[in-house]
């Protein structure tokens, strides 16, 4: 490196000094912005204050609260086999994936297993409820860039998988299905060659949407390190689910911590991006709903027979205990802590779900960046305001 | 054709006919989705398969103020009733209200809570109530298609001159 002339120095501070004094005359009066409480990009009702400085944030408050609903109290008075029509409604795009690890939890008090087939079943929809929530969140990223095709596919798409849940469960969104011992009912004739042909379709719209999204200019320019995590500060927030893995941590509770559910006897991967900005979180998720489909074309081949349905008390009492099940959302991880005393109704309990978390980084996150660029980050961490408030 | 035809209450038959059918097909509708019905709202009013601009239905307005009808579609919980309240006094007169799902009716599956509002009808006129939890986009599109017919018989001096119109 060659060094400085002097007046290549003098027209360094000039130029420093003229930067400082733009500064100054262009120094700007805060101003506090107000997003919500009702907002197409918060994904319901939260609200959040933006202070800013220019266009810059100067920091953000999420307001939550708007759909507090009182699960834990609420399930302190149904008892068990009421309790599953409320928790479908925490997330309500997922809402099958809400059952399992409340079913799960309190078979383990009652020392019950699921047959085979009931787990495999289980995991397919388990699955379906994965796709059903997270193509919308495929074509939702799309609005808030201002592409408003992804979106319609999304819908269109989604309308196959919710009819092949409806046809097992009766219902498009709330299943209801999971029962402490096993399954409602078997899977209806001719199903299994209608969700593969579901699964190919949503490969099909998978491939759409990389193909209008990923590569556009535009998409690249709002997502790519824009909303940047870092794995420690994450970890820190307590992230999971796909944002973590958008980090570059390689952490799935399907993997890693299995329940009750057929994931081990399957073949398929956790995708990770080292990236961990807005563009990671989308992609991540893009490839899961890929590994869903396989995953669910995996399980219909090999369904093995069976019951459905353990042998189960008519009156269920959960003998009194504790028990703490978590399982991989769609969102991330949905725990709950059940606390028995041995009576109809639990005693406890605690639920735990992704959004919560998801949510609570957006103060550091959003420190700093533009004022467009909230809305994308706010798209990309993906919570639902359901399963944040409860 | 003056507003004062109009407010007087002697407004031609014909025209108030008229002017009610270009209503009922220009019906603009502002979205205030709150929970699951949110999403069986959206797949109606802004998916492929249930196109609801056939029935003459706008779904995109940009605020309520270009609004003339309102789907409350959801959880009502105390928290959020006086935002709700608010938006509905921003929304130009005539205007209709259609309660969707078991939430915004009454509550649903969470009557015994302790922060959720039972019922949207305490704090707005409510015009149609569709139930189901949540009520499937069929049955969305069936209640827009009997306000569209109730704003078709509508005698323009009763709306003009007071009160709302409130279905049952």
């Amino acid at each position: 490196m060659t060094a400085l002339t002097d007046s290549q120095k003098l027209a360094y501070v000039a130029s420093q000094a003229a930067d400082a004094r733009v500064n100054v005359e262009l120094e700007t009066e805060g101003m506090t912005l107000n997003i919500g409480p009702q907002h197409p990009a918060t994904h319901g009702t939260l609200r959040i204050i933006v202070r800013l400085d220019g266009e810059l944030v100067a920091g953000a408050d999420p307001v939550m609260g708007y759909m507090h609903r009182g699960y834990e109290k609420l399930t302190e008075v149904r008892s068990y086999p009421q309790i599953t029509t409320l928790i479908n409604r925490i997330d309500w795009l997922g809402s099958f994936a809400n059952e399992v690890p409340f079913i799960l939890a309190a078979e383990q008090l009652m020392e019950i297993e699921a047959p085979v087939r009931a787990r495999w079943i289980r995991t397919i929809l388990h699955e379906m409820s994965r796709i059903a929530n997270v193509t919308l969140f495929l074509g939702d990223m799309g609005v808030q860039l201002g592409a408003l095709t992804p979106v319609f596919f999304a819908f269109r798409d989604r309308e196959h998988v919710l009819n092949q849940i409806e046809a097992v469960t009766g219902g498009r969104f709330h299943p209801n299905f999971d029962r402490i011992g096993g399954l409602k009912d078997d899977l209806p004739k001719g199903w299994i060659a209608d969700t593969k042909q579901t699964m190919e379709r949503v490969r099909t719209f998978c491939d759409e949407v990389e193909d209008l999204l990923m590569g556009n200019e535009i998409f690249e320019a709002r997502t790519r390190g824009i909303g940047i995590i870092p794995p420690d500060v994450g970890l820190q927030f307590g992230l999971s689910g796909a944002n973590i893995r958008a980090s570059g941590i390689d952490w799935d509770l399907r993997r890693d911590n299995n329940i009750g559910l057929a994931y081990d006897e399957l073949d398929w991967k956790v995708w990770t991006h080292p990236d961990g900005d807005s563009f990671a979180r989308y992609w991540v998720r893009l490839q899961e709903t890929r590994e869903a489909t396989k995953i669910i074309d995996q399980l219909c081949d090999g369904l093995p027979s069976g019951p459905v349905m353990a042998k189960v008390p008519r009156i269920i009492k959960v003998p009194a205990g504790e028990a703490h099940v978590c399982t991989e959302n769609p969102l991330g991880e949905m725990a709950y802590y059940l606390v028995s005393q041995g009576d109809l109704v639990p005693f406890r309990v605690k639920i735990k779900s992704a959004s919560f978390n998801n949510l609570s980084i957006t103060p550091w996150l959003l420190k700093g960046v533009y004022v467009p660029d909230v809305i994308t980050i706010l798209a990309s961490l993906y919570f639902i305001l359901g399963d944040l408030d409860r | 054709m003056g507003l004062g035809l109009v407010e007087s209450g002697r407004f031609p038959k014909p025209l108030t006919k008229l002017l009610n059918m270009s209503r009922k097909y220009s019906l603009w509708v502002y979205q205030w989705g709150l929970a699951c019905c949110a999403i069986e709202m959206g797949a109606a009013f802004g998916s492929p398969r249930y196109d609801v601009m056939r029935l003459g239905v706008i779904p995109f307005p940009a605020s309520p103020r270009q609004a003339d009808l309102v789907v409350i579609s959801g959880t009502v919980t105390d928290k959020m009733a006086p935002p709700i309240k608010r938006l509905y006094e921003q929304m130009p007169s005539p205007k209709y209200v259609i309660s969707m799902g078991s939430c915004a009716n009454c509550g649903g599956p969470y009557w015994d809570s302790y922060s959720v509002t039972k019922g949207i009808d305490q704090i707005l006129p409510v015009d149609v109530y569709v139930p189901g939890c949540p009520p499937r986009p069929e049955a969305l599109l069936e209640g827009i298609v009997m306000l569209q017919e109730r704003i078709q018989n509508e005698d323009m001096a009763e709306r003009w001159r007071g009160d709302p119109i409130v279905v049952g």
